[in-house]
């Protein structure tokens, strides 16, 4: 019989819930069969930790005595540029934002990366201080035209982590057939197919475990950096119009999800910046998503495993910058990337992964516990996100 | 047979000695040279692999600092900070000995010092600033 969200928040609150991650369900389901599964799971939990350049924070910085307007002014964290093209006192800054003339940053080639707005939001998470440096223009209710002043959480009204798009479904294979090393977003790729990246949790993956948005929609609570989140809106770039296998999942990058979550309650431990050599900066995001067990299907869609999921494999060095050359040059499980070794092209090419899967088992794992001990409940999605069918218009 | 690999740090008064000739020719050593940095007139550094007999070796080396070459076992230089490592796995496929590795049933990355040969490949290709070497040989 199917279940409501109702339901399984009523047995979480009496410490009854079952729940598996998403990669123990594999066995239950081997075990008891989907139709007992279902009957017996309430939540499978999903978790992935990987670098998401498409990362920021929002700041609202408490006013000093003679307020100052930063809006269409400036402002930096500790000389990482923040944009402030807002209200007074409110800012955001980007995971991918460089400082100017920052020793610590080489940018001759392959170029160091090592501080940056990812650097901010981590310093900040951590505890620490960073220096704002603003300016503006001064007016009658802002008379104030420049400050620079320590400022930590203690400092701002609001401090919240907004990642417009996380959680990719799915993500390509990353190789470079050219006769020279390349430093992309997806590491460095030796020469003529000299190693292969990729990143995503694979069968752990919070997409990849509802294929086509069954559960995971708008206002859906989340597992944020230790933190609780939110899916906002669909992520940017969403498509769920990606060509599917007959289990339903995408074969190439996918849908997208759009979290919130407020930055003073999480922790270093599941929000690292991450510096890429010849690349720039980034902000690596733990996110779990709990998903409902409300019928038979929904087993079946959170019991896939990596030997089901195909990822693409694609050259960097010609088809992904230009668009000129074949799109997919292979097509990949995630349990032969996950073997430590692929064949493309009758080569073996070593493989590793910017997504980390020790990670994605712990946030799972966490998302788990959390559940268990009743600390976390489920939220019925507002308005789906966009589906294959409908295309790439939100249906709300 | 003994094998060891040790860092030698030359001051600039002896860089141009025939220094690792003579620790070949007079105390029998094998010297594998995994890494070197050295010019005239500066000071040198090289990471070498010294195998033979263990008598032999500890001569060798006892010639080495009578002669003002500092010596240091190789694997307090080189470290892997379990701390800032999330074990991703991205540092794997450019770790040429696999002193790097994961434990495909746990994923954990795990560094064994005994292998490494300081390339340096892990501190390009680590995201989080995970392996940290000390300045002298980087």
């Amino acid at each position: 019989m199917a279940k409501t969200i109702e339901e399984i928040n009523k047995k979480i609150r009496l410490g009854k819930a079952v729940v598996f991650t998403a990669e123990e369900i594999i066995d239950v389901v081997q075990k008891k069969g989907a139709k007992k599964a279902a009957q017996e799971v309430d939540v499978v939990t999903t978790g992935t930790f990987a670098p998401m350049c498409s990362s920021g924070a929002f700041f609202n910085i408490k006013q000093p005595k003679d307020k100052m307007k930063l809006g269409g002014g400036f402002a930096t964290l500790n000389g990482v540029p923040a944009y402030a093209g807002l209200a007074a006192a409110d800012i955001y800054i980007g995971a991918t934002a460089l400082p100017d003339g920052d020793p610590r940053n080489d940018n001759g080639r392959p170029g160091r990366f090592r501080y940056g707005g990812a650097h901010v939001i981590e310093d900040l998470v951590a505890g620490k201080k960073v220096t704002l440096k603003g300016g503006g223009y001064g007016t009658d209710c802002y008379p104030r035209k420049s400050r620079e002043q320590r400022i930590g959480f203690d400092d701002m009204n609001d401090a919240f982590l907004f990642n417009p798009r996380n959680c990719y479904q799915n993500y390509n294979v990353a190789v470079n057939l050219s006769d020279k090393p390349i430093y992309t977003y997806m590491g460095k790729l030796k020469p003529k197919l000299g190693n292969a990246y990729y990143c995503s949790a694979g069968q752990l993956s919070p997409l990849f475990n509802d294929p086509y948005y069954r559960t995971i929609g708008i206002g859906t609570r989340v597992f944020f950096c230790g933190a609780h989140g939110y899916v906002v809106w669909h992520g940017t770039q969403h498509n769920p119009a990606a060509p599917r296998l007959g289990n339903d999942t995408p074969r190439s990058p996918a849908g997208t999800v759009a979290l919130i979550g407020d930055l003073r309650h999480m922790t270093t431990q599941w929000l690292r910046a991450a510096s890429f050599t010849g690349y720039g900066i980034t902000l690596s995001v733990a996110v779990g998503i709990p998903i409902p067990i409300l019928d038979e299907d929904m087993v079946r869609s959170v019991s896939v495993t990596d030997a089901e999921l195909k990822a693409p494999v694609v050259d960097y060095s010609k088809y992904y910058p230009t668009g000129e050359g074949e799109a997919k040059i292979a097509e990949v499980t995630y349990a032969e990337l996950k073997s430590g070794s692929i064949r493309i092209k009758d080569q073996n090419v070593p493989t590793g992964s910017f997504s980390s899967y020790a990670m994605a088992r712990e946030v799972a794992q966490q998302l788990k516990s959390l559940i268990q001990k009743g600390e976390f409940f489920l939220t019925q999605p507002q308005a789906p996100l966009p589906g294959a069918v409908a295309g790439k218009e939100a249906a709300i | 047979m003994k094998r060891m690999k040790v860092v030698l740090n030359f001051p600039e008064d002896i860089v141009e000695d025939p220094i690792t000739y003579n620790l070949i020719s007079d105390y029998g050593v094998q010297v594998n040279i995994l890494r070197a940095s050295i010019s005239p007139g500066k000071q040198g550094m090289m990471v070498v692999e010294l195998g033979g007999e263990e008598n032999r070796i500890s001569q060798g080396i006892d010639y080495l600092e009578r002669v003002g070459v500092q010596v240091e076992p190789l694997e307090q230089d080189i470290r892997h900070l379990e701390d800032r490592c999330t074990s991703c796995t991205s540092c794997l496929p450019h770790c040429p000995t696999q002193a790097l590795d994961v434990d495909r049933q746990s994923w954990h990355v795990t560094f064994e010092p005994e292998k490494c040969i300081i390339c340096l490949s892990c501190l390009e290709t680590c995201i989080y600033g995970a392996m940290s070497v000390k300045e002298h040989l980087a």
